[in-house]
């Protein structure tokens, strides 16, 4: 290989990345990411991990907490002028709609991201789906045969279930926000009032339902997204998922940049290293969520999105009603 | 010429610090509370009471304080008695762990109870089934009941120590007077030592209440899964979006309001009365021979530290080695996973553990040391208004976390001092919540020092400080490194101010506890409870060497 050769291949290897290159050595100079995020802990910490073997010299720092903990974080920070964090991801999208309105988000297309399912974009661009999942229903097969198990949601309003099953919260939790109001559009708010007067355990986090159901501390969760229990019951514990036929509330989870952020290099870099293939097909793999993006492939034994009846609600909806959610259930559940 | 003395502005400073600690919060929070859109406005209060959740959690919280006041009571008492004053075998054992729940927080304890006792999964449960072959749940902690038990659990050493103490004051004589009068040993302590400590099992009450009225953690962890709150977990809850502090502010009132009426109770109550007898160091006491009822009365000991020491941490041991912790304790079932995830992999554990041990330490020592400048301040009358002092740096123990945290994050995240955000507003936080116990103990201390040492001092012609830093302070040195000791045990196990008052940046231990027990992660709760736990009693014993005493006051 002469050196002229040498030449113009580096040349078009830099031409074919210029943009790219000149971002990484910008974050790299903001020398880190603040992620505020809502995916389960082990999940965001492994994401954050990778990210950083990927881009050395840049540190992701993950805040995990529930959807609802992490607005009030944000908004109760500002409220004093801190502007800590970069990447804001939860599960309610209500709250992107909120942002937004606030003008608190910075408009950003991932790169990929016009590939995405519908239902993952924002129709004005501020956020999009990172990940998604199903609320489901699951037992414990060592307390429940499976042909006693309930089938569809209105089978845990049955006698026998009192006192055996377990909820999370949707002020804590931004896909028990999203469930209550899904299925309260189903099938009315009657259906939560008589599930309130079956002494309900009530958990914070839609991961921890899955980990309540294992333990047997309660048999049955009439809620939680199906990762949590899939990886449950891949981790050898005896636990069985319901897709209840008549629908499963679909949650897709956004993720947007802070139009405060102090490193929006390295916010961007960040979601785009989230959208990438790469990181999509891990949340697929490891931990049995659904994404948006067009090549992941799902493990055999989960369900496909296009075989299970949706329930989807309005981002804009669940904004407007999300007072409302959480008054009524906590007047029916008690807190 | 008469020398200014150079004194002076040192204690003026730390009484206006006192005064800036106290009266900045209450005065935004009061403000708030009654601060509308226009003007004054009594609707905060309105909405408050009018709303019938609140109005419950009013009543729960009353009803869970007084039952574990009474608990408390009727476990810490016998207990102290038993270990101050009688030939129980193993009392100096029982004393130590008594110690350990003392240091154990109340949170710690209910995670481990949730593990112990859920109706369903909990390991005595479980045994019970066993055993018995029933359906049915032995015990459910899931419950009020539940609640006041392992709150009372973590509340009944502080009853244990006062009255302790209090034993240790009094002289035997009394007591062998009236047991050569002929009484028996059941009498004399019924009719001669329990009026004398009378006082400190009232007092012992009521601290036992407060400590039961401002507790976040455990109504967080019990009572909402049941379905019910408390006012903490309320205020807490108005912290979420869309924040209702001024609500908040409200709500709070009748926290502060209960608090200071019971103070003002405890007052009237001991204030009535001479106690002569208590006070003085009497002559060797002479340990009450139990007979019979040693073993009945050693059971009774070993029950209450089984169920608050040793069940929680055995509990506690097995989730941090097993993955799943509801499952019995095989090979199979055996892993490291959460020690490493835990230190390794999340990223909250080592800047919260570096935040805790900062804040700990920074608060203890300049807690400890406002308290003893305070203290003296009060004893030795050193300047105008030092009845106040005494006053002020007592008002505290009014102040529940979850209002003190309320009224310091509308005081800071505003001018002219914008701490929130930083470890300063927890260290404020920490020093102005701690500051009673501090000051109760330099008090002590200073009582027991007599002040004709210093007026030698001065009449050699030495200057106020100069007494203060080379008589004062070296007798001083063993009382000063016990309310060390106090407020690093009371910084630890701090959550109900953390817990509003915290950012990413900020969070102390207790708080990433929190967070992971609202997610379920018992495995890593339980590693990291194990680890605050051994770091409090590695830095407490080393103080307690120092001292050449444990710092709960006794002095086997």
């Amino acid at each position: 290989m002469t050196r002229s050769m040498a030449i113009v291949l580096l040349a078009i290897m830099v031409a074919a990345t210029p943009a790219a290159a000149q971002d990484v050595a910008a974050a790299r100079k903001e020398g880190k990411v603040v992620w505020y995020t809502s995916l389960a802990l082990t999940t965001a910490e492994k994401v954050a991990k990778l990210f950083e073997a990927k881009y050395p010299g840049i540190k992701a720092e993950v805040h995990r907490t529930g959807s609802q903990r992490i607005l009030q974080r944000v908004m109760q920070e500002l409220s004093a002028s801190i502007k800590n964090v970069d990447v804001i991801h939860t599960s309610d999208a209500g709250h992107y709609v909120l942002l937004k309105d606030k003008k608190l988000l910075l408009k950003y297309t991932p790169a990929g991201a016009e590939r995405l399912a519908a239902g993952f974009k924002d129709k004005d661009g501020y956020y999009y789906g990172l990940r998604a999942t199903v609320n489901v229903i699951a037992y414990n097969t060592r307390v429940v045969p499976a042909a006693e198990a309930p089938k569809t949601w209105k089978d845990l309003l049955a006698a026998k279930w009192k006192g055996k099953l377990v909820t999370a919260h949707p002020g804590y939790s931004g896909v028990i926000a999203t469930h209550v109001l899904a299925l309260s559009n189903l099938l009315g708010w009657d259906y939560f009032k008589t599930l309130g007067q079956q002494s309900v355990m009530i958990v914070q986090s839609a991961v921890d339902p899955a980990g309540v159901v294992a333990s047997g501390e309660r048999p049955v969760a009439v809620d939680g997204g199906d990762y949590t229990f899939y990886q449950s019951k891949k981790a050898g514990n005896p636990v069985e998922i319901v897709y209840p036929k008549d629908g499963v509330p679909l949650v897709v989870s956004p993720t947007a940049i802070a139009a405060f952020s102090s490193r929006p290099n390295a916010a961007k870099l960040f979601t785009d290293f989230t959208f990438s293939k790469e990181i999509q097909q891990v949340l697929a793999d490891t931990e049995g969520l659904y994404t948006g993006h067009p090549e992941v492939t799902y493990p055999a034994d989960k369900p496909k999105l296009g075989d299970l009846k949706l329930l989807t609600v309005d981002p804009e909806e669940l904004e407007k009603r999300s007072e409302e959610i959480k008054r009524r259930f906590v007047e029916f559940f008690g807190a | 010429m008469r020398r200014f003395d150079l004194s002076l502005p040192v204690w003026a400073l730390a009484a206006l610090t006192l005064a800036l600690l106290m009266g900045l919060p209450l005065g935004w929070m009061v403000t708030l509370s009654v601060s509308g859109e226009h003007g004054v406005t009594a609707q905060h209060y309105v909405n408050a009471f009018r709303d019938l959740h609140l109005r419950r959690a009013l009543w729960h919280t009353l009803v869970m304080a007084f039952w574990v006041g009474v608990v408390s009571v009727t476990i810490g008492a016998p207990l102290a008695w038993l270990t101050a004053r009688t030939d129980l075998p193993g009392r100096r054992l029982v004393r130590a762990l008594v110690m350990a729940s003392f240091v154990t927080p109340p949170f710690l304890g209910a995670v481990a109870w949730v593990m112990l006792a859920g109706p369903n999964a909990g390991a005595l449960n479980k045994l019970w089934r066993a055993l018995t072959g029933s359906d049915a749940a032995m015990v459910n902690i899931f419950t009020m009941t539940g609640l006041v038990f392992v709150v009372a659990m973590y509340t009944f050493p502080y009853v244990y120590v006062m009255i302790g103490n209090t034993l240790e004051l009094i002289a035997s004589d009394v007591e062998e007077a009236a047991a050569m009068l002929g009484a028996g040993r059941f009498t004399v302590a019924r009719t001669v030592t329990l009026p004398l400590v009378a006082p400190a099992v009232l007092s012992g009450f009521i601290v036992s209440v407060l400590q039961a009225l401002a507790l976040f953690g455990s109504p967080a962890i019990l009572a909402l899964p049941a379905g019910f709150h408390t006012l903490t977990t309320q205020v807490w809850g108005m912290f979420h979006y869309p924040p209702r502090v001024e609500t908040a502010a409200a709500v709070a009132m009748p926290l502060l309001v209960a608090t200071a009426l019971l103070l003002m109770l405890q007052r009237r109550l001991l204030g009535r009365r001479g106690y002569g007898a208590v006070g003085g160091k009497g002559g060797a006491r002479r340990r009450i021979a139990l007979g019979a009822w040693r073993y009945p009365a050693l059971l009774f000991s070993l029950l209450v530290i089984v169920c608050a020491v040793v069940l929680p941490y055995g509990i506690l041991a097995k989730a941090a080695f097993s993955r799943a912790w509801a499952q019995p304790l095989t090979w199979d079932n055996l892993t490291l996973r959460h020690w490493t995830f835990t230190f390794f992999e999340y990223s909250a554990t080592q800047s919260a553990i570096v935040n805790t041990l900062e804040l700990g330490v920074l608060t203890a020592s300049v807690g400890a040391a406002l308290a003893a400048l305070l203290a003296y301040i009060a004893r030795r009358r050193a300047i105008v208004g030092h009845q106040l002092v005494g006053f002020l740096a007592l008002a505290p123990i009014a102040i529940p976390g979850v209002v003190l945290a309320v009224a310091l994050f509308i005081a800071y995240t505003r001018p002219p001092l914008i701490l929130y955000g930083t470890l300063w507003i927890l260290f404020v936080a920490y020093v102005t919540k701690e500051m009673p116990v501090g000051y109760a103990q330099s008090d002590a201390t200073f009582r027991a020092i007599p002040a004709e040492l210093e007026e030698a001092g001065r009449i050699l012609g030495a200057g106020r400080l100069r007494v203060l830093g080379e008589i004062t302070a070296p007798l001083a040195r063993s009382g000063v490194i016990a309310a060390w000791c106090f407020i690093f045990i009371g910084v630890i196990r701090e959550l109900s101010a953390s817990i509003i008052l915290f950012t990413p940046d900020t969070k102390v231990m207790s708080v990433v506890i929190f967070d992971l027990k609202e997610e379920g992660q018992f495995g890593a709760i339980a590693v990291l409870g194990l680890f605050m736990i051994g770091m409090t009693f590695a830095v407490v014993l080393t103080m307690e060497r120092v001292l050449g005493r444990d710092f709960m006051g006794g002095r086997e």
